[in-house]
């Protein structure tokens, strides 16, 4: 997508991706190897977080949705394009501003049983971020780890115990107490629910939403299931083989989907009662290697809708109603 | 969804199955006292979260809980007017894979990384029937083709790493259907897999189902699955059914607390919902289960006759029941 959504005027943006790439080299061969192709995981991807809002980030494996989530957090280094934080490039200023950047912008994982250290007690852990980063005394440090732990719906007595005597659910708890340690602007939240419990899942996704309210953060969600994307989002961009096709409001988003994809995509998703009526719009095949992708719109070999004229050009992203951006020949 | 005209007699009986492990923490009741039964062209989900006990009930009935620590204490597990408790192993595993087969949920742990998929669905082929070799390929490219493998005769000699996971469950479904078996036990089949690729697989399955009168078993936590797919829901708590009836009864008249509460926190892709239901506390250890109703402890209607006594199965009609107090 090149444009990019216009300020809806009710909160200002904090983060943004303009034309982000990111291109994997193939190498062949193993002492002299040289390069043989690129790999597109993200190519050219434009957005905006506001200020206390949340963007979902959807789409099936191999999108490059989480590889837009490791660019933001500086994991890895973009091929092409920028991110600017409060209007400034990440990438092109001072050292000490990109520290601050790495601070404000935090993460929880899909796998609460992987991303904490195993080794560590809980009020290290949370304690961790703020020793690094903080000049502040150990009594001051332990305040705050108290009280984030009240945040998440814990107490006092975990912050002695390791993270192995807790349940998945609490993990994750600790997981996002973790992530507001330093007083983050935005926090990317690379699917918080998918590994948990049904019944767990609505506490998560309750206590996300009330942190939100209280501390003004702005999320970045990326998930695969939409259900959760319609329950916690204010915006939505779905992404098919390293692009958005189609970015909206959630609302305008699920009653009236435009792209080909995000309708087979929702065709596509479980039912939440046996009676409700889905269209039966059943993709064929898979989707194509980012290596080797198809000309023209890289959806049109799975395309119901497919035209002449989408295996040949290049789709741009459109406007057809305000604040909707959507990629495809047909509108 | 599902509108069964097929429905016909019990394939299957379970009744009252016990299945209990000794761990070093005290006995863990997994399944304590489980029946159902299942008809013919029928499909039946078990649905329930983490340690409820559903896994179990499946290994129990492929006969497949490792002995020991585990041990299937009680019950009776009746397929086809036989009861496969009192069999020999070496009579179980003829039945196995021919009147009862199993898909587990990680396509990728469960197909052999060292041998081409066609020789994998052979395999099954050859050990329940006594044919020649070329028509035990004949009939393995069959079932390939049914599962919809493209290019099934060339694809037949890769190996499942050459495979995306879609495929690989695809393949994984063939060796389930190829002897052709009276019941078929899903467990989770769709977990790993995407959206798309979901909505293709569930869709096979139905058509499988369609043709050969198959009965289904979906062992799932995701309502979703279960409104799209089953007749009949039976809802797991700690090693117990706690609701039985069919997917409309579930759906429109949850009666069990637990079934209420876990269809209010699941979000909704239809509509806007401005917060979700969230049961408190987390599902109970099994070894050290409270006494009386084991949901009482996260129930918002909790009596004090809930803590002392496990409540009877109250029916609510003649296809659906819940064991809870409230009902009496």
């Amino acid at each position: 997508m090149t444009t990019t959504p216009e300020t809806s005027g009710n909160g200002q943006i904090i983060l943004e991706a303009r034309d982000l790439k990111k291109h994997f080299p193939v190498t062949k061969g193993l002492l002299f190897s040289k390069i043989t192709g690129w790999i597109k995981a993200v190519d050219g991807v434009s957005f905006e977080v506001r200020v206390g809002e949340t963007l979902g980030l959807v789409g099936e494996s191999g999108c490059g949705k989480s590889t837009t989530a490791k660019m933001l957090l500086m994991l890895e280094e973009p091929t092409d394009g920028s991110i600017l934080f409060e209007g400034e490039d990440v990438h092109l200023t001072t050292q000490a501003k990109r520290r601050e950047y790495r601070s404000s912008v935090q993460a929880v994982f899909q796998d609460p049983w992987s991303s904490l250290n195993p080794r560590m007690r809980v009020r290290d852990l949370i304690a961790e971020p703020m020793v690094i980063n903080w000049d502040m005394d150990r009594g001051g440090v332990m305040e705050r780890v108290q009280k984030l732990l009240n945040d998440v719906g814990l107490n006092e007595y975990h912050s002695n115990l390791f993270p192995h005597e807790f349940s998945g659910g609490q993990r994750q708890r600790l997981a996002i107490a973790r992530a507001l340690a330093l007083n983050p602007k935005v926090i990317v939240l690379d699917e918080p629910v998918s590994a948990l419990d049904v019944s767990i899942r609505a506490q998560i996704m309750n206590l996300l939403k009330d942190l939100q309210n209280e501390y003004n953060v702005s999320y970045l969600l990326i998930a695969h299931d939409l259900a959760t994307v319609r329950y916690m989002c204010t915006w939505v961009a779905v992404m098919y083989l390293g692009q958005i096709v189609e970015l909206a409001p959630v609302k305008e988003l699920f009653e009236n989907p435009l792209h080909p994809y995000t309708k087979a995509l929702m065709s596509a998703a479980l039912p939440s009662h046996p009676d409700t009526v889905q269209d039966e719009m059943i993709l064929m095949g898979e989707v194509p290697s980012p290596l080797n992708p198809p000309p023209g719109c890289y959806f049109h070999p799975r395309c119901p809708f497919a035209m002449d004229r989408c295996s040949v050009d290049v789709t741009e992203a459109k406007e057809p109603s305000p604040q909707h951006w959507v990629s495809c020949h047909l509108y | 969804m599902v509108e069964s005209a097929t429905i016909g007699e019990i394939v299957l009986e379970v009744e009252d199955l016990r299945t209990y492990f000794r761990t070093r923490f005290g006995t863990v009741k997994a399944v304590d006292g489980v029946s159902f039964n299942l008809r013919k062209g029928e499909t039946l989900g078990i649905v329930g979260e983490s340690g409820c006990g559903k896994s179990v009930t499946m290994l129990s009935m492929m006969r497949l809980v490792p002995i020991p620590p585990g041990r299937i204490v009680s019950g009776k597990i009746v397929l086809d007017g036989e009861d496969l408790l009192q069999l020999s192993e070496g009579e179980m595993t003829n039945i196995r894979g021919s009147k009862i087969a199993l898909i587990i949920q990680d396509p990728m742990t469960s197909l052999n990384p060292v041998f081409s998929i066609g020789s994998q669905v052979a395999e099954a082929i050859k050990l329940h029937h006594d044919i020649p070799h070329r028509s035990v390929v004949d009939q393995a490219l069959e079932v390939l083709r049914k599962v919809n493998i493209p290019a099934a005769e060339t694809r037949m000699r890769d190996y499942p790493h050459q495979m995306s996971g879609g495929m690989r469950q695809r393949v994984v479904g063939a060796i389930g259907i190829s002897c052709e078996p009276m019941v078929l036990i899903a467990d989770e089949p769709t977990t790993s897999l995407d959206v798309t690729i979901q909505a293709q697989y569930l869709k096979l399955l139905k058509d499988i189902q369609k043709e050969s009168d198959l009965s289904l078993i979906f062992i799932t936590h995701d309502f979703g699955i279960v409104a799209k797919m089953c007749d009949r829901v039976a809802v797991m708590y700690a090693g117990r059914i706690v609701e039985m009836g069919s997917v409309r009864d579930i759906f429109n008249h949850p009666s069990h607390p637990y079934t209420e509460a876990l269809l209010a926190s699941v979000p909704k892709m239809e509509q806007d919902v401005e917060r979700l239901y969230s049961i408190e506390g987390q599902p109970p250890t099994l070894h050290d289960l409270p006494e009386g109703c084991p949901f009482a402890p996260r129930c918002p209607h909790v009596m004090d006759r809930c803590r002392t006594e496990y409540p009877p199965q109250i029916d609510q009609s003649e296809t659906h029941y819940a064991s809870c107090w409230r009902l009496a």
